[in-house]
């Protein structure tokens, strides 16, 4: 009989509480230890055995039992160091001996709150099920009075303007011998870019490596540079680096202001040496995988370079607060502040404010909309990312973004201001690797661009997150990627080339998608905001609600 | 495809002569109705250049509201034209109606005096109250309500319905008139979708599809104006487009043209009004059209154009000698139309281009976007 001490493990958790199970072979397993040295929060680990064995020796049947003792890889079944189902030990597995699998029946968050703590992490919302956009079809096909353009041969213009254009009966235009011509000192014209559709959201350095950051800012030089492509991308809170904003270079990058200011002390004192204005300024007021929190670097990741970005001491945690704490009432403080960041740069840049998909998007919109300084809105919506955000935020705040970009677009559209104040989806584009389907339905839903985080992060660095909470581990500093850490050994894993490589990748094959959208719809010359006549879906409610056509 | 025929000239003509040219492009309209606007009226209207003309189709209770509203705001009839029907002719293909008419009014006393732009917003307004009238019951079609202008529309072939009219007769001439011959693709057969479309001295008729519709026709029915209304088609936008751009925003008509087809940004550096041009283009960016299509029009003072966009594969044409000029979708609609021309002169415009007839149809200017000096 055992003793009793040995039948007393009630306090322990089975691995069958846990999200993912080690599979592991020991036929195949070499004990190399790679995928022990590998694994980001040491779920696994080498274990010594007792094993019995029965062998027989001779001619006749003689079994014997022995005991000996082997080593195996076992997976621990402590909460804090579950598997986090990453993978990277059967990517570094010289012999397919090791693989984690999903456990449906996992009770994962009844356990994953020690100390009272409840579950933080990093990655997005879990929910594996098409969003409403990724159900949505393009419908209206040129077939009959005239035939669908050719997407490979004919020219298209797939730009869209970021900042307030003026309606056209403020223009200061005026008619001098059959000619147009701009009446100077007749007004303000707020500036305007004309840049790529899909932008790269914003992704703070300090939130992501220096090798991430540099390789989709390499990424995004070329694309302009050599390929034509005016993409931008947002710098997140957290500054940018000094030299980069006074090169060339800075006019690709939105800076972000965020509640925390931080980097902005930097920044502003980096404005006299600017030789080029920035592409835009975003005011981040919220973010939608996480409403109502602010933006929170841990202080493992606030390493000598984010220090001096940021202008803050190394190692402390960097937590912005949930909101501006100047912020007092959306018509006056969001009113100084855009026109604040204006002023700052000589109103030549567009300023505008983001915030977190929510019922009360359409204030906020009629606010910007009487706000002759506000240069778009930007809705971040429940299926957004983040580097740091409790699970509860993730999973169960927010609002969905088609609904609150097709209500904010049809609003303005009542208002006829639809062209005049650009609004920018994010929050889920490309999810399920859509990216340009995702990107054109919410043009024709009504918005004037994309963002996308998480996409460009699984498709340009192999980032191993999804719906499953797979890995998700951006808050924590050890990211197997080296995407989201400060800490060398692990960012090294990471080629900034190659992150910018598959960056162009990835905003090539969208633009050839984009075309092979466009063309059956022929649409050319000008992106097809608002053609809501193009979408159907199957979904009566999703028709209903957003009013599109019902096809089944 | 829709085929169209205007033709504009320095005496006065027959609708005849444009549904004659439509008959030649049959091929590519299905008979399935005629459109006709007469601008610079001869004739029997001759005589009435500065009262406004309620052209429409009617029952017979459609009429008489029609007129109970009109004594209730204060016109005064002064004539009343009627096509002398054929009897003998086949009848309309939905049937014959009760009353095609196209009636002169006296303004209202207090109106007589008034500016251009006071009548005409009356005038509109009692247009869309009559549309408003008689649109639940289709009892009251009205096309269109203004000074020198005549609208008549119907199902059909053209060729039938010109004879059934009798259009030829004389009592109906012009020195500038569009005429369309549908070809029904997207929607129902009903008179309200039936080009070309005339708002306020602006009309315009359109073959192809609009692409950009639904952009296009919210971003006009959010100007606040009462007069874009309608949308049966897809094409009545071009003539509101034209309506905004010109007489709203009292852009030149060129920039027409600049608006519906907008050069892309490099291309707008090389004009010497880019600064203007980059302006309007993003402030009117929902009003691109994005074709294919090929737009005919005129604007109040009688000047007639065409145009069209990048897409349109097969353009339309316009050629004629001094003082008489036509814009068709075909060329030998145009060889129907003016015989006598030089064909090596024939103009068909292209991506950047714009064809402007003078009024009287003085002359053919063939303008660039690019080459705008």
């Amino acid at each position: 009989m055992e003793p009793a001490t040995r039948l007393d493990q009630n306090h322990e958790l089975s691995l069958r509480e846990l999200p993912y199970i080690i599979r592991w072979r020991d036929d195949r397993c070499t004990r190399c230890g790679r995928c022990t040295a590998v694994c980001p929060v040491n779920a696994i680990e080498a274990a010594p055995h007792v094993h019995r064995r029965v062998f027989s020796e001779g001619s006749a049947p003689n079994p014997k039992a022995q005991r000996e003792i082997v080593h195996v890889v076992r997976q621990v079944t402590d909460i804090d160091r579950y598997c986090t189902g990453c993978g990277a030990c059967t990517l570094v597995c010289p012999n397919e001996a090791i693989e984690p699998e999903y456990n449906p029946r996992h009770k994962f968050l009844t356990y994953k709150n020690r100390g009272g703590v409840p579950f933080r992490r990093g990655g997005r919302r879990n929910d594996p099920n098409p969003s409403t956009v990724d159900q949505l079809k393009f419908t209206r096909i040129s077939m009959l009075t005239d035939p669908a353009l050719d997407a490979g041969r004919h020219e298209f213009r797939i730009r869209t303007l970021l900042g307030r254009n003026l309606p056209p009966e403020q223009l200061p235009l005026k008619a001098c011998r059959g000619k147009m011509v701009v009446s100077k000192g007749d007004g303000f014209i707020p500036p305007v870019r004309e840049i790529y559709p899909i932008r790269i959201g914003s992704m703070s350095i300090g939130a992501l490596s220096p090798h991430m950051w540099e390789g989709l800012a390499m990424g995004v030089a070329y694309l302009n540079e050599v390929e034509g492509m005016p993409v931008v991308m947002c710098t997140g809170e957290g500054g940018i680096p000094p030299r980069l904003l006074k090169s060339r270079f800075a006019r690709y990058f939105i800076l972000q202001i965020a509640s925390g200011y931080f980097g902005w002390d930097e920044i502003v004192h980096a404005i006299p040496e600017m030789t080029e204005d920035p592409a835009a300024i975003e005011i981040k007021y919220g973010q939608g995988a996480k409403p109502g929190d602010g933006g929170l670097l841990m202080a493992y990741k606030v390493l000598k370079l984010i220090a001096q970005i940021r202008g803050v001491p190394e190692f402390v945690d960097l937590a912005s607060p949930p909101t501006h704490q100047t912020k007092y009432s959306i018509e006056e403080a969001v009113a100084k502040m855009i026109q604040s960041m204006s002023m700052a740069w000589g109103f030549r840049v567009p300023v505008y404010p983001k915030i977190s998909g929510t019922k009360t998007a359409m204030a906020v919109l009629n606010n910007l909309a009487r706000n002759t300084y506000a240069g778009a809105l930007c809705i971040d919506g429940e299926d957004g990312g983040t580097g740091a955000a409790y699970n509860v935020s993730m999973d169960k705040m927010g609002h969905p973004i088609a609904s609150n970009i097709r209500d904010c677009y049809l609003n303005l559209v009542a208002q006829g201001k639809q062209n005049e104040l650009p609004l920018i989806a994010a929050g889920g584009m490309g999810k399920t690797g859509n990216l340009a389907a995702n990107a054109a339905a919410m043009i024709m839903l009504g918005a004037s661009a994309v963002d996308m985080g998480k996409h460009i992060m699984q498709a340009a660095a192999w980032c191993f997150g999804d719906e499953y909470n797979r890995c998700n581990l951006c808050n924590t500093g050890r990211c197997p990627r080296g995407i989201t850490t400060q800490d060398p050994r692990l960012y090294r894993r990471l080629d900034p080339d190659k992150v910018a490589e598959r960056v162009v990748e990835v905003f090539k094959a969208a633009d050839v998608e984009l075309r092979k959208i466009f063309a059956p719809l022929g649409r050319s010359t000008e992106l097809p905001i608002g053609m809501s006549d193009a979408l159907g879906v199957a979904d009566r409610e999703i028709a209903g609600r957003l009013q599109i056509s019902h096809v089944v | 495809m829709c085929r169209l025929c205007a033709i504009t000239s320095s005496e006065y003509f027959s609708p005849m002569e444009n549904i004659l040219a439509l008959n030649t492009m049959k091929e590519g309209h299905d008979g399935s109705g005629l459109g006709l606007v007469l601008k610079d009226l001869g004739g029997e209207f001759g005589k009435f250049k500065g009262q406004p003309i309620l052209s429409g189709v009617a029952s017979s209770k459609g009429l008489r509201d029609l007129d109970n509203y009109m004594y209730a705001q204060g016109f005064e009839e002064i004539h009343m034209w009627q096509p002398n029907v054929d009897e003998s002719a086949p009848e309309p293909e939905t049937g014959r109606r009760d009353h095609y008419f196209a009636k002169v009014y006296e303004y209202p006393q207090l109106y007589r005096d008034r500016k251009q732009k006071e009548q005409e917003e009356l005038l509109l307004e009692a247009r869309l109250a009559l549309r408003e009238l008689g649109e639940e019951d289709e009892s009251i079609f009205v096309f269109s309500f203004y000074p020198d202008v005549v609208t008549l529309k119907e199902v059909g072939d053209p060729l039938e319905l010109g004879r059934f009219f009798r259009l030829g007769d004389g009592s109906l001439e012009a020195r500038i008139i569009l005429a369309q011959g549908r070809q029904n693709t997207n929607y129902d057969i009903y008179l309200y979708a039936c080009h070309p479309f005339f708002l306020q001295g602006y009309c315009t008729m359109t073959n192809g599809e609009n692409t950009a519709f639904v952009p296009i026709m919210e971003f006009l029915t959010s100007r606040g104006f009462p007069g874009y209304v309608g949308y049966n088609s897809d094409s009545e936008v071009f003539a509101h487009i034209l309506h905004y751009t010109h007489r709203q925003l009292g852009y030149p008509l060129t920039y027409y043209k600049d608006v519906i087809t907008p050069l892309s940004e490099r291309e707008i550096d090389t004009r010497a009004d880019g600064e203007a041009l980059r302006l309007m283009r993003r402030s009117l960016r929902p009003l691109c059209i994005d074709g294919p299509n090929c737009v005919i029009g005129f604007t109040p003072d009688g000047t007639a154009f065409m145009v069209q966009d990048a897409k349109k594969l097969r353009p339309g044409i316009v050629g004629g000698v001094p003082g008489k000029y036509a814009l068709v979708s075909e060329e030998c609609g145009l060889d129907e139309a003016v015989p006598e021309r030089d064909k090596t002169q024939d103009f068909s415009p292209m991506k950047y281009d714009m064809a402007i007839v003078a009024p009287g149809a003085r002359t053919l200017t063939r303008w660039n976007q690019l080459n705008t000096k």
